[in-house]
């Protein structure tokens, strides 16, 4: 069966608003060029499940009032700076943050990506995330070694986490739908606990990618409802070792997003460079 | 015999000394001192090299399955040293990367507490560094508690703190008397400016030595070799530790 790859803004029509989206690290596919025309679409009330953790992705979509919620370990812009609109938009109670630890959200995947309730998960126990969490819980290890029923070695427990869509960008996908990942396995975590996931690639594979060594870094199509092709999809992030970052850009970025004004002057030159390229 | 080194030098060769020992370290995002120091320890650890995970690096990160391993592995103990630092960090080693001025509505929100409210409790020799020694950071009291410096006996925690670095001295923690203790004072620096600069208690002996001096080889090391190794993954800062080598030199 073949799966013709889509427009980008057909995949960006067919995830829907209210989603719970999975997105990627700034480092690791980041989907900028998907997020744009999300954007453009008018998205709304989306929860971001940041895996584990995100930058200028969730700066776009929470500047751009796309979101109600952000499930994360963090959002930052690293050495280029903090997130101001996701501060912004927190200060002003306009979205509703889940903080969590890195492994918690792998957790949570994984928990979906085996059909289970929940998943255990070491540490965390006197955090503030805890209180913070009610949907998490706390019990004894119903293994420690002791006699039955005893108190002791109390454990977190995390729900499963299954995103509606995930949405990432990958260097190649081919006609088939499987796409390539490499050692990104994340990425086949977020596709796996995912009722549906669209990508964007760099380029169409002319052969079909379960065949040969690639394989070990594929996911297959089975996972995948959607492929668009774009080109520098992560733009101005970086890209593997594809392509290096635009830091002027994530720079201007950065210091015009500390307004809502600035943010969305920056907004609409990304916006219409988008268009006049695509 | 004198030799000019920088401060950036010192806590880098501070790193080293606190690794030693250790078969794997971790190092965390935007961390190039600690990045630095870690690849010195593994320069300087012989015959059966230490192994150095650099988080952003191609070259330095030998993990295959995703962000997910370098958790997995912590938890099974095959990690021995990681970094975490705090825009707040209390007497008890509480840290803060969440925010401060309420919560969840931050008067300043920091990025989120990333991977502490795991690593903290699972790696052994975690070692908070933070380039800022001031009263708004070290606080007698955290704000958001991330990820806690102690826990309560029953509690599973293989981890914990060992020591803190920052520019004017280093410290050791002592989990059961849930303290610092004050190991040594930088070059330049007081125990007074420690004691001005710090909003908590922590224990010292009568008299705090200071903080010994890089060795010359590490200096070349630091200056040669590691600042290529770091300059991978920080081109930024390795560029501008290059232009300005000693411009705020110390004396040993």
């Amino acid at each position: 069966m073949t799966h013709p790859a889509i427009p980008l803004s057909s995949l960006a029509a067919a995830i829907p608003d209210g989603a719970k989206l999975a997105i990627p690290p700034d480092n690791c596919g980041a989907p900028i060029a998907a997020t744009l025309a999300l954007i453009r679409r008018r998205a709304r009330d989306l929860h971001l499940v940041c895996v584990p953790q995100s930058g200028l992705q969730t700066e776009l979509l929470v500047g751009a009032g796309a979101v109600r919620a952000v499930e994360t370990a963090a959002v930052t812009l690293g050495e280029f700076g903090p997130a101001h609109r996701f501060a912004d938009a927190l200060r002003a109670a306009r979205i509703r943050v889940l903080d969590a630890t890195c492994p918690a959200i792998h957790a949570g995947l994984q928990a979906a990506e085996k059909g289970l309730p929940f998943m255990p998960l070491r540490g965390l126990i006197g955090s503030d995330l805890v209180p913070n969490r009610p949907d998490w819980k706390v019990m004894d290890n119903p293994f420690a070694p002791g006699s039955p029923g005893s108190k002791g070695d109390p454990i977190v427990l995390l729900p499963a986490i299954a995103p509606d869509c995930a949405l990432f960008h990958a260097p190649l996908a081919d006609r088939y739908g499987n796409v390539f990942i490499g050692c990104k396995r994340e990425l086949m975590l977020m596709a796996h606990a995912s009722r549906q996931t669209f990508v964007t690639v760099e380029e169409l594979f002319p052969g079909n990618l379960l065949e040969g060594e690639r394989a070990a870094g594929v996911i297959p199509a089975i996972y995948v409802t959607g492929v668009a092709v774009a080109r520098q999809g992560t733009w101005p992030l970086p890209f593997l070792d594809l392509y290096p970052g635009d830091d002027a850009t994530v720079s201007r970025y950065a210091e015009l997003s500390r307004t809502q004004d600035g943010f969305d002057r920056f907004l609409d030159e990304l916006l219409s460079r988008q268009e006049h390229s695509a | 015999m004198t030799e000019d080194y920088t401060s950036t030098e010192l806590l880098i060769a501070a790193i080293a000394r606190l690794l030693a020992g250790c078969r794997h370290v971790a190092v965390g995002a935007a961390s190039p001192i600690p990045g630095s120091g870690a690849l010195l320890a593994r320069e300087l650890s012989g015959a059966d090299p230490m192994r150095v995970s650099v988080l952003g690096s191609l070259k330095n990160s030998f993990f295959t399955s995703g962000g997910v391993e370098l958790f997995d592995l912590a938890a099974q103990g095959r990690m021995d040293a990681f970094f975490l630092g705090g825009g707040q960090i209390d007497g008890e080693a509480n840290i803060n990367l969440v925010g401060v001025g309420g919560y969840p509505a931050s008067k300043v929100r920091w990025p989120g507490s990333f991977g502490s409210a795991y690593l903290y409790f699972l790696v052994p020799r975690v070692i908070l560094f933070r380039e800022e020694h001031t009263r708004r950071v070290m606080v007698p009291r955290v704000d958001f508690i991330s990820a806690p410096g102690t826990s309560a006996p029953g509690i599973y925690r293989p981890g914990g703190p060992y020591a803190m670095l920052t520019p004017l001295g280093l410290f050791s923690f002592d989990r059961e008397r849930r303290r610092f203790r004050l190991q040594s004072v930088h070059p330049d620096h007081t125990l007074e400016e420690i004691l001005d600069h710090t909003g908590f208690e922590f224990d010292r002996a009568d008299t705090v030595p200071q903080t010994p001096a890089p060795d010359p080889t590490w200096i070349g090391l630091m200056r040669g070799k590691i600042r290529e190794e770091i300059a991978e993954t920080y081109p930024r800062y390795a560029a501008r530790i290059a232009i300005n080598p000693p411009a705020r030199a110390c004396r040993a």
